[in-house]
């Protein structure tokens, strides 16, 4: 079977009301159908791997958002399915964001290695 | 606090930023506030009231449609308009243009069809006004 390795650049569209992100779910959707999908996040996406998001308390007069998001428990679900998530150091250093913020275990890389990782792959997506 | 009055042009589709849901969210908070409100619904975003819109399941995490609790826009900015109080107002008025293009014209209660010199009218008669544009 062949392997996917899909790069997610652009974060937070639509998160709110999809209540996840719509790429990390297509994705998810995929894995869930038997195919061998990993996650490289670069970008403002390396923000989807910081733990203790939390969004919840939104309301629109009586309207409630009661189901947000919990786009770091999304990034943990691929660990869980024995699927690699990649998260590119210099885009985390850019946004101040600390490997310790970061969910566990994503796999931290430096931006020179990621046509390496990329080789590495049969599909290559990138949203 | 004397009664002011905002403007919002919002230009996103529903479910593709979340400018949107930011945007909702200053409305709110100037409703509660007493404040009266406008919003102009520009290019995708007069998709926002569509009466259409339908919550769905989540078939990765597994959910039913009623454990999933999928939010819909429309519910959000009839919750909004609901929201009001004696005489205060929201205006929500739909680009008309757009919404021919789109085939966009089946709304919740309480939107209306306009034109950019409706928003321009709006804008005059407005405290302040923000322009929410797609990027």
């Amino acid at each position: 079977m062949a392997k996917t390795l899909s790069i997610v650049e652009c974060a937070y569209r639509g998160t709110i009301e999809e209540q996840d992100d719509t790429v990390l779910w297509f994705n998810q959707a995929m894995v869930n159908a038997g195919f061998e999908v990993d996650v490289l996040l670069r970008g403002n996406a390396v923000n989807y791997a910081v733990r203790g998001q939390d969004v919840s308390g939104l309301r629109f007069g009586a309207a409630s958002l009661d189901n947000p998001p919990h786009i770091d428990k999304d990034v943990e679900w691929f660990q869980a399915k024995n699927r690699t998530v990649y998260v590119v150091a210099e885009d985390l250093a850019d946004r101040g964001i600390d490997r310790a913020e970061l969910v566990e275990p994503v796999k931290v890389v430096p931006r020179a290695e990621v046509a390496r990782i990329v080789t590495g792959y049969d599909r290559v997506y990138n949203w | 606090m004397a009664r002011k009055t905002l403007s919002v042009l919002l230009m996103d589709p529903p479910y593709e930023s979340n400018n949107t849901p930011t945007a909702l969210r200053v409305i709110d908070a100037a409703l509660r506030k007493g404040h009266n409100v406008n919003v102009f619904a520009y290019e995708g975003a007069v998709a926002l009231t569509l009466k259409g819109q339908a919550p769905h399941p989540n078939p990765v995490k597994g959910t039913t449609v009623e454990q999933q609790q999928h939010p819909t826009p429309k519910d959000w900015i009839a919750a909004l308009m609901k929201s009001v109080q004696g005489d205060q107002k929201i205006d929500w008025i739909n680009c008309g243009l757009c919404v021919d293009e789109r085939g966009a014209g089946d709304w919740i209660e309480g939107a209306r069809r306009g034109s950019p010199a409706d928003f321009a009218k709006m804008a005059d008669a407005s405290n302040q006004t923000l322009v929410i544009a797609t990027r």
